[in-house]
């Protein structure tokens, strides 16, 4: 008999991947997988999980030695054509920095989860999904870092983001949202990541930023989410036959998934409203409004979805009209934020154009002019006579998302929303029903929840007062990388290289009271 | 359920008193005023009387908004943990009530924000 040279692609993957799997003989199963069990989670038979994506280890290095090759190449002519120069406002590398210091770190995050769960189950072909999706998160932590290293030689901001991203009070909110899923058990961190994340919210964060790359001028990014974007539907496919396959497996799994959508569609939720404030507040040249992106890839794709999941006995998210209201409200109330704390941000903040201004409120038509508009010609107003608004108090943050307490109450957007709970003699806050359900079904975890406003008052960050945690503890230069945007070293050297270019940017005198309202 | 946990499972709360140097955290709340995005986290002596953490806190605190100046504090409506409560100015933050992590909501009736669009 004629012996096979090649195994086809089929039978090269099953060699390769479910073909390494034993069975052990010398310690117990329940040794080997120690997670498998504690999360209540029941699985009956692990040969039933389908391979979400087939593909060995040497045609992925294959591939992606490929893509890389394209994407660095195209990274090496956007710098050696001074790429930087041709955004479409200076403005624009304020959103990279919440990029690089609010993203890249969570792919990191999302390499460490998938790594430790790929060592986890007890299934090897849930195993060979999630080691490959950490590799998959590793490659984007180090391309992003590439895309946008080109930026740290000509702007503020970007010199030290994995050091703040573990320290800076606003990056506490992407950085905790990691790492309550990479502190849970791995079903829990699969549905959150996989499922909630990835598969139900991932368009609402990579099309608004590699959009909004491409709307300005950004080849660099616009090129690595391309890049990415194979990957992601590999990482889509797994969140969707994750949450299948439980269900599937047994009828008590049911209401333990539903909890954790419950829970990681509100998290993903909050998260997300950084996203939706950078597309309306941060991109000279506009996308789409947040409002828009949430009803085309939320409400509609999400609603197509959980009809779909409706006869495993799975329902929508609780709490989904509260971010449906929320849409109309969330990107000013954030934007009033940051504007507000800019002292203390790695980037800079303005208040937007006349132009700006007009787009936001036939985007927003019924809650723009009647709520927020008079908030923001108020500081605009103050801003030319020279007393830029800068608020000296430290905020209050909610105990589960850690965002400052500035949501609107669903239904009275002229009062802000909180939520309380007392354990162990102890109160908590929250901003939300949302936040306060999680706090409540596992309160020791979240009274450990590390509070960047707390944590400086405790004396934790280095000095008492706000400058010098900024300066010491964030590793940012105050007066350089954060503050007002108009009348920046970063807005003057833009100028410079652009002398004839009168720009988006709104004429108003520079504010040289800058560094007087720390 | 407290915390799932693969096993015995015993947590610190973070933020309690006495981690705060003799201090206690009050957030205060100016409503119909959201041009202050949130509530201020103000850590301060328990045994400040509610009359200084008015004229030395709370007023320089809120006082970059226009309605400020019109504040009459005699006047106003608080509710402390949600709950309607009249402080005594005379007496500590303590024996009025507030305890570490308490909230304050201050609201001035005829007072509703930037030409009156609560902000």
């Amino acid at each position: 008999m004629a012996v096979k040279k090649r195994l086809n692609a089929k039978e090269k993957y099953r060699c390769m991947t479910r073909d390494l799997d034993w069975e052990p003989s010398y310690q117990r199963h329940e040794d080997i997988y120690p997670h498998e069990r504690f999360e209540g989670i029941k699985i009956t038979d692990w040969d039933k999980w389908e391979d979400p994506f087939r593909l060995t280890m040497d045609t992925y290095w294959k591939y992606q030695a490929e893509k890389e090759k394209k994407l660095y190449a195209i990274f090496d002519a956007f710098s050696q054509n001074n790429g930087h120069t041709t955004l479409s406002d200076a403005r624009y590398v304020n959103a990279l920095k919440l990029f690089l210091s609010g993203v890249t770190p969570l792919e990191y995050q999302a390499y460490q989860g998938f790594a430790r769960v790929g060592r986890q189950f007890s299934g090897a072909g849930a195993r060979v999904a999630c080691q490959m999706q950490a590799i998959d998160e590793l490659r984007h932590v180090q391309t992003q870092i590439h895309a946008m290293s080109h930026y740290n030689k000509h702007f503020n901001g970007l010199h030290d983001f994995a050091h703040m991203h573990d320290r800076v009070w606003f990056l506490s909110v992407p950085k905790s949202f990691f790492e309550d899923a990479r502190t849970a058990g791995p079903f829990e961190f699969l549905t959150a990541i996989s499922f909630s994340f990835e598969y139900v919210l991932t368009n609402l964060l990579f099309v608004p930023f590699m959009s909004g790359a491409a709307f300005n001028g950004d080849m660099a990014t616009v090129t690595f989410g391309f890049s990415a974007q194979s990957d992601e539907a590999r990482h889509m496919t797994l969140g969707l036959e994750v949450i299948k396959f439980l269900l599937e497996q047994h009828e008590d799994n049911v209401p333990i998934i539903q909890r954790w959508i419950d829970k990681w569609f509100w998290r993903g939720y909050r998260l997300l409203t950084l996203v939706g404030m950078m597309m309306d507040y941060m991109l000279p040249n506009k996308v789409m409004s947040w409002s828009e992106a949430w009803g085309v890839y939320f409400e509609e794709a999400g609603g197509a979805l959980f009809k779909d999941l409706e006869r495993y006995g799975i329902r929508p998210p609780k709490y989904v009209e509260e971010a449906n209201i929320g849409k109309e409200h969330i990107t000013h109330q954030a934007w009033s934020i940051f504007y507000q704390y800019s002292q203390a941000t790695n980037f800079h903040t303005w208040m937007p154009t006349d132009e700006e201004l007009d787009w936001l409120s036939e985007k927003y038509p019924d809650t723009f002019d009647s709520l927020y508009r008079p908030r923001f010609e108020h500081w605009r107003a103050l801003q030319e006579k020279g007393e830029r608004f800068y608020n000296p108090t430290l905020p209050m943050l909610c105990q589960i998302c850690q965002i400052p307490l500035a949501f609107s109450e669903p239904d009275d957007p002229t009062t802000l929303s909180h939520r309380s709970a007392e354990h162990a003699g102890e109160r908590y806050h929250f901003c939300s029903d949302g936040c306060c359900d999680i706090f409540q079904y596992e309160p020791e975890k979240y009274i450990q929840a590390w509070l960047p406003v707390h944590q400086i008052l405790q004396g934790n960050c280095g000095g008492a007062d706000v400058e010098s945690v900024v300066r010491d503890y964030y590793n940012i230069t105050p007066g350089e990388d954060n503050f007002e945007y108009l009348g920046s070293t970063e807005h003057r050297r833009w100028q410079d290289w652009h002398p004839n270019d009168k720009g988006s940017t709104p004429a108003s005198p520079a504010d040289p009271d800058r560094r007087q309202t720390a | 359920m407290p915390v799932t946990a693969i096993g015995p499972y015993a947590a610190q709360a973070l933020d309690s008193q006495d981690r705060f140097h003799g201090l206690q955290l009050v957030y205060l709340c100016w409503e119909k005023h959201l041009m202050f995005c949130a509530p201020f986290t103000l850590p301060l002596p328990p045994h400040m009387l509610f009359a200084d953490f008015i004229e030395q806190v709370a007023k320089p605190a809120i006082a970059q908004h226009p309605d400020a100046q019109w504040v009459d504090f005699a006047q106003v409506q608080w509710r402390l943990d949600e709950q309607p409560w009249t402080p005594d100015p005379g007496a500590s933050l303590q024996a009025n009530g507030i305890g570490h992590k308490s909230l304050l909501h201050m609201a001035t009736p005829g007072l509703n924000g930037l030409a009156g669009t609560c902000n």
